[in-house]
């Protein structure tokens, strides 16, 4: 579910190319991020192997997504967990809300989960008047600001320290110090601390579903999620459907390839099993656990070849070292889920229609691809989206005759040759010196770079010529 | 190499036929000086990927098809682009993927064609001789010949051939440049976003020249760091290895 709507997205990008504090943000967290990735892979020797075997294993589970989840689910009905089914986001939010309502709960932690964005949570949670505490530090900060994640592991990631500091200055009461991350960690710490012990329900998502043993794993840096699926009440798994994995050695693989590619260690702090609720004898845990296997969209994606997409680990890479995203950073995308993956889910999520510019904003240039922990074709199935949207006629018609128009020339190469002579001795009247200030028809390229006059006569012009003459 | 020297139909690629001919010209001196004859056959006129990456795959497949006909008599097909090359190399096979007439007549074509660096060093064995040129140069290695065709190391290793030449790392290299074909004008402040950005890159290595394997990649760099002022001039590597480096660099054309 989209919370703004990736319709308009030319004029949310050009508002984030002018906000020069949302770039230094985004440099600062991207730049360490693709170097620090880049060191874990050239540690790890086996990385293209295992890489290829996360692939593999990915695959596997999707083609087989009714086998496993009905081991999944039969194991965690069996550990005493209450397993839920919801086809859509709505469906998902209102089980959510229904089982909170049960439990008689006036406050829920949350740590933080992609899904529970996608599916609306945090707002649906607020619009049933239950109070909700973000329990992630950067989702704390995005929840304090009243605004949304910018990237799947990173959400506060458009925020500089300086902002923060003047966030919590407001909504903590204390002095900060940006100079000082750690007292503003111990700052949101203080703040939290009352939050996490009073809650009666807490929510998280999962990052992989053990179909043998009917377990779910988190992994977090901040031990948040551990205090929030540990001490209240109720835990609340809300979980994608794709996130299933045969056994721990299949997701032990796979938390390999997510760890490295999303921060570059080898290892996140904590990485945490949970198996059905708290068990005589058990000295923590919650009295009732349950899940919530999300589709919402999943089975369609399959069934309409784009089954790829369910490999994605939601590390981030992708977005990291995406030129697009490192200019115009994750809100303008206007989807739950920036950068490449995001292209590709966003029409999934929101329709086409109002999305289809973010198919076409991208270069192509296949290193989204390159550094998926999981190589799902990125650039293969943005063009995917790209064939979709011409044949359904949502391309403007402007595009589409000038497509045309030159298509129907280049495959007919003597109209071809004759055409573009005259276009070409057309564009050198422009010329000033080399270069060319202003060209019309291609004002998108000339108002921000000069353009190359062409040379006076074609490559064709000039070899036929060549040919002509005996001694050439 | 067998004794009948291998015959090479150049792609000459539209960029190089409409603004920038030098390129094409270096191509076949350097094709010949490898010992190949070449010819650049008149009915070529572009790969299709506007078309293709717009969305269009009838005019793309077209076109590609003018392509596999122009093509299907010589032993070889060149380019001087990675972008060009990995239309043909990569993605005409997957137009015809589910063409039963077609599908085996792009994958022949696929099967002989390569990109001008790496058919010049992998295939040919190709070295430059008597070539100086004193200068300093940066190299950007354009996306679709790095990630679609594995180009890195073979336009490196002629440009150690060049006498006098320096070559100084790129930081950041990896990063597109921002052209992206139709993106650049389709999406022209973000594409100059990240040429800017690259830019600066480029400056800060000051090299005099900049050098890469794509004109569409260089126009759109050399393009940008002439608008901000900067004196650093490109050309396309096929030009340096056949020793043209002394005549117009790209924005210099009479």
């Amino acid at each position: 579910m989209s919370l703004v709507g990736a319709d308009r997205f030319k004029s949310r990008a050009a508002a984030a190319l002018a906000d020069a504090n949302l770039k230094l943000a985004i440099d600062r967290t991207t730049r360490t991020a693709r170097a620090k990735r880049e060191a874990a892979v050239a540690d790890w020797p086996g990385f293209s192997k295992a890489r290829d075997l996360g692939r593999r294993i990915k695959d596997h589970v999707i083609e087989n997504l009714d086998h496993y989840l009905v081991e999944f689910e039969r194991n965690a009905v069996a550990s005493g967990a209450i397993v839920h089914y919801a086809a859509s986001a709505g469906e998902a939010c209102e089980i959510v809300i229904r089982i909170c309502r049960e439990a008689d709960a006036q406050t829920i932690t949350r740590s933080k989960s992609m899904l529970g964005e996608e599916i609306g949570l945090p707002h649906a949670l607020d619009a049933a008047g239950l109070t909700r505490i973000e329990t992630d530090l950067a989702e704390h900060i995005v929840q304090l600001s009243n605004d949304r994640p910018s990237h799947i592991i990173w959400p506060a990631l458009h925020h500089t320290r300086e902002d923060i500091a003047a966030l919590f200055r407001e909504h903590h009461h204390t002095p900060q110090n940006s100079d000082d991350v750690a007292g503003m960690v111990a700052s949101a710490r203080r703040q939290l601390r009352a939050g996490f012990l009073g809650a009666d329900v807490g929510i998280s998502g999962a990052n992989f579903l053990i179909a043998d043993s009917g377990a779910i794993c988190t992994v977090t840096n901040e031990g948040n999620a551990e205090l929030t699926t540990t001490i209240p009440r109720v835990h609340i798994v809300t979980a994608g459907i794709e996130k299933l994995v045969p056994s721990l050695t299949h997701a032990f693989i796979l938390l390999r390839l997510l760890v490295r590619s999303a921060t570059g260690a080898d290892i996140t702090q904590y990485t945490t099993f949970h198996c059905g609720p708290k068990r005589t004898g058990d000295r923590d845990g919650p009295e009732a656990f349950h899940i919530v296997l999300v589709d919402n969209g999943r089975t369609r994606m399959l069934a309409e070849g784009l089954g790829e997409m369910l490999r994605c680990l939601r590390c981030g890479a992708c977005m990291n070292h995406c030129v697009v995203y490192n200019e115009i950073g994750g809100h303008a995308y206007g989807g739950v889920y920036p950068g490449p993956m995001g292209a590709v889910l966003t029409p999934v999520l929101d329709g086409l229609e109002k999305s289809r510019d973010l198919a076409h904003a991208c270069t192509l240039n296949g290193r989204c691809q390159e550094v998926c922990p999981v190589d799902i074709p990125l650039p293969a199935m943005l063009r995917g989206w790209r064939d979709k949207s011409w044949a359904q006629g949502l391309e403007p018609n402007t595009q589409r005759g000038m497509i045309g128009l030159w298509a129907f020339a280049a495959a007919r190469p003597d109209l071809y040759r004759f055409g573009t002579r005259l276009a070409m001795r057309a564009v050198r009247l422009f010329a000033n010196g080399g270069w060319i200030e202003k060209l019309p028809l291609a004002a998108g390229w000339t108002r921000y770079r000069d353009f190359p006059k062409p040379a006076a006569r074609t490559f064709f012009e000039q070899y036929q010529a060549q040919k002509r003459r005996p001694n050439a | 190499m067998a004794n009948a020297p291998p015959k090479v139909g150049l792609f000459v690629t539209c960029l190089a036929d409409l603004i920038r001919p030098r390129t094409a010209f270096a191509a076949l001196t350097l094709l010949r000086r490898a010992g190949c004859e070449v010819e650049a056959p008149a009915q070529q006129t572009c790969c299709g990927q506007p078309a293709y990456n717009s969305g269009d795959r009838g005019d793309a497949e077209r076109i590609a098809r003018n392509v596999i006909r122009t093509f299907e008599g010589y032993d070889y097909v060149v380019a001087p682009s990675g972008s060009c090359m990995g239309m043909i190399k990569l993605h005409y096979p997957e137009l015809f993927a589910d063409d039963p007439a077609w599908r085996g007549r792009a994958e022949a074509l696929a099967a002989k064609g390569f990109e001008l660096t790496s058919f010049l060093v992998d295939v040919l064995r190709y070295r430059p001789q008597g070539i100086a040129l004193a200068a300093r140069a940066t190299y950007h290695d354009t996306c679709s010949g790095l990630r679609e065709l594995g180009v890195l190391r073979q336009p490196r290793a002629l440009l150690a051939d060049v006498k006098g030449l320096e070559l100084t790392p790129l930081p950041d290299g990896e990063a597109c440049c921002g052209f992206g074909g139709t993106f650049c004008v389709k999406y022209p402040a973000i594409s100059n976003a990240i040429v800017d950005e690259k830019a600066g890159h480029i400056e800060a290595t000051k090299a005099d020249l900049l050098l890469g394997g794509d004109l569409g990649c260089l126009m759109n760099m050399a393009g940008k760091l002439h608008r901000r002022g900067a004196r650093i001039r490109a050309f396309h590597v096929a030009e340096i290895i056949a020793g043209m480096g002394d005549g117009p660099a790209i924005g210099e054309e009479p």
